[in-house]
């Protein structure tokens, strides 16, 4: 269990304003000059101390990432780009960052983009989240008039400007290639990698794409040192603290900052105020937002939730937005409802995913009366496998995972309901 | 589902210009971005030129909400210097644009899973029964028009709705209908969460911060 004193996002829940004075009070923008007077490889030496994983879902080491950007520009400006596009079903983390802490947010972006050699950054926020962006800017512009932001920024000599850009209701823009095909102006298809972003993204400049809550955890871990955050968390590859969010059946859904690798009972039982109805009235739960494939209830009894732990078992920690499902749910059509949002955020642009997501919404369909044969669960599997792994981006497999985790844990409840569907059909 | 993207629907005005106040708004937005990367600043335009028509509306007998004209659509291909259907594309491509007139009041219903688990087919029918309308449909008055909408990134304050730029959280059917009867009478509802809790935290208390909690007296 995380301490108090280890907490990073103080102001979570927004009891304090979201305003400079305030978040100076709690520690923000404390000298920020003498971090970034160290300099870009101490900056980048020190993240790869921290062990630090993207939040974004993906869960790549932060360090290594920025060390991907050329050190030397050949003329063309570096971009830093943050992914405030906060869409993925079960997560609402960002938010409250945006809405409650946006500067620790915009201190990260200054010392993470000095450290990748950008004097711009675009934050791209998801364009429902109307009054969060407006927070942000509110923040960005108090940052402004404070010295903090734009020439010699905080007094380091470093020039640092921050962009807001919003979207319009789109999750595939969460997608980082689509996401910079969507600040340049166009719809929000994904690219082809390579040329992966650090060497051709925005305007064709090297570009990182980072998410909220890696960017805002940044100036805690430098001020605090690598060491401290890696030595939170299960080890060195899955360290830190980590922002849960846990909805659905639980009696107290919330947000809230713990260990990595805190097993998932604790967390539900702690924070959330346990399962409705007690833990074994538990069916499964979903451990990372949407895309993750769920996890029945004698795997959730052990479960501890990081990167790796979750691997193991076949899923994955994503975003870390827990779907919690007690035992009235309705599981096919709690997969099918997933089902259908894959099909209406798909882009269009790979077939299997523009055609693929729209077989599995109507078979899945189907399914939830079991107006269906026993071999089209089959079928259904073998659709998902030609989506996973042909698409460009990673919706496709998105859209795969979560059908084949209730083929795999729950085929028995998808049988028996095309069992009672012919009993009453008969 | 989106609302069908109709060029030459008989709804659609002859003509579209910034008016004063949001010009100043369009400068602003196109200045952020690099120059010769003005066609970035297609998004913002579109939202902006979609404010002002929901300006318009609200002051117009019958009232209406915001939606992009055609017109407004090429005005803003000739400001950045895109082709017209460059801007048709985004338009079609995200949700948020609306392309055919709608109510003074959106009410998008968030339906998927973690709304569903909390009951998002009750707050659904509540409104659906309270104003007489269904899913896709606008009051006769003008005033409400309903729409399911994906995932809008508020899981752990589930059930939830987003009405024009505000969300209305930790819904039940009854908190839901002096939602729609504030804005019936255009009074302005409280935001966020409907029972009073504060933003994502547990609605039981605090389960972490308890200095900060004590300062802040919501224990």
């Amino acid at each position: 269990m995380l301490s108090d004193k280890d907490r990073i996002f103080t102001n979570l829940y927004g009891w304090e304003s979201f305003s400079l004075k305030s978040a100076q009070k709690r520690g923000d923008w404390d000298n920020t000059k003498a971090i970034l007077k160290k300099g870009r490889d101490w900056i980048i030496d020190e993240m790869k101390t921290s062990g630090l994983r993207g939040r974004g879902g993906a869960g790549f080491p932060t360090g290594l990432k920025w060390s991907f950007m050329p050190k030397k520009s050949d003329g063309k400006p570096h971009y830093l780009v943050i992914n405030a596009d906060e869409s993925e079903p079960g997560t609402c983390k960002d938010r409250d960052i945006l809405r409650n802490d946006p500067h620790k947010l915009i201190e990260g972006a200054l010392i993470a983009g000095f450290a990748m050699g950008a004097h711009s950054a675009y934050i791209y926020v998801r364009g429902e989240f109307y009054n969060e962006s407006s927070s942000l800017s509110k923040a960005i512009n108090e940052a402004y008039a404070a010295g903090l932001l734009g020439k010699n920024a905080a007094g380091s000599g470093w020039d640092f400007d921050i962009i807001v850009h919003r979207g319009a209701g789109a999750y595939i823009c969460g997608e980082e290639t689509a996401l910079i095909e969507s600040i340049e102006g166009k719809k929000g298809q994904p690219r082809n990698k390579p040329p992966f972003p650090a060497m051709a993204g925005l305007y064709s400049c090297p570009t990182t794409v980072n998410n909220v809550e890696t960017i805002a955890v940044v100036p805690t871990i430098l001020r605090r040192g690598g060491a401290w955050f890696s030595g939170l968390g299960r080890d060195d590859k899955n360290a830190g603290t980590k922002l849960f969010c846990i909805s659905g059946h639980v009696e107290n859904p919330c947000n809230v900052e713990e260990e990595m690798g805190i097993p998932l009972r604790d967390l539900i039982e702690k924070h959330a105020g346990g399962v409705r109805g007690g833990w074994n009235n538990l069916l499964a739960i979903i451990p990372g937002g949407s895309s993750t494939p769920m996890l029945p209830k004698s795997t959730c009894d052990t479960i501890r939730m990081d990167f790796d732990s979750l691997r193991e078992v076949g899923t994955g920690l994503g975003t870390a937005g827990i779907i919690v499902m007690d035992k009235s749910t309705d599981i096919i059509e709690a997969i099918s409802r997933l089902s259908h949002f894959y099909m209406h955020e798909s882009c269009g642009q790979c077939t299997p995913c523009r055609e693929g997501t729209g077989w599995i919404y109507r078979i899945m369909k189907r399914m939830v009366v079991g107006n269906a044969s026993v071999e089209e669960i089959d079928q259904l599997f073998d659709i998902t496998k030609g989506i996973e792994g042909q698409t460009i981006c990673a919706l496709g497999d998105a859209a795969a995972w979560p059908v084949q985790g209730l083929i795999k844990h729950f085929r028995h409840e998808m049988e028996h309901r095309i069992m009672e569907y012919r009993k009453e059909a008969a | 589902m989106k609302k069908p993207f109709d060029l030459h629907a008989d709804y659609q005005p002859e003509s579209f210009e910034f008016n004063k106040k949001f010009k100043k708004s369009v400068k602003e937005a196109i200045e952020r971005y690099p120059s010769g990367r003005q066609q970035s600043a297609v998004m913002p335009l579109l939202d902006l030129a979609q404010r002002q028509i929901a300006e318009e509306g609200a002051a117009s007998n019958p009232i209406y909400g915001g939606w992009i004209p055609k017109a407004a659509m090429d005005h803003i291909a000739g400001l950045l210097d895109m082709p017209p259907v460059k801007v048709y594309e985004v338009v079609s491509f995200y949700s948020m644009y609306n392309t055919a007139p709608v109510g003074k009041y959106l009410v998008q219903f968030c339906s998927t899973t973690p709304c569903w688990l909390n009951g998002s087919n009750d707050i659904i029918t509540a409104t659906k029964d309270h104003l007489g309308v269904g899913v896709g449909e606008t009051t006769p008055d003008g005033r409400f028009t309903l729409m399911e909408v994906e995932c809008l990134g508020a899981c752990v304050n589930a059930p939830m709705v987003q009405i024009n730029d505000d969300y209305y959280e930790d819904l039940t059917p009854d908190n839901m209908r002096e939602v729609l009867n504030s804005l019936s009478e255009d009074l302005k509802p409280t935001i966020g969460s409907q029972t009073g809790r504060k933003a994502s935290m547990p609605a039981c208390g605090p389960t972490c911060l308890s200095d900060q909690a004590k300062k802040a007296k919501v224990v």
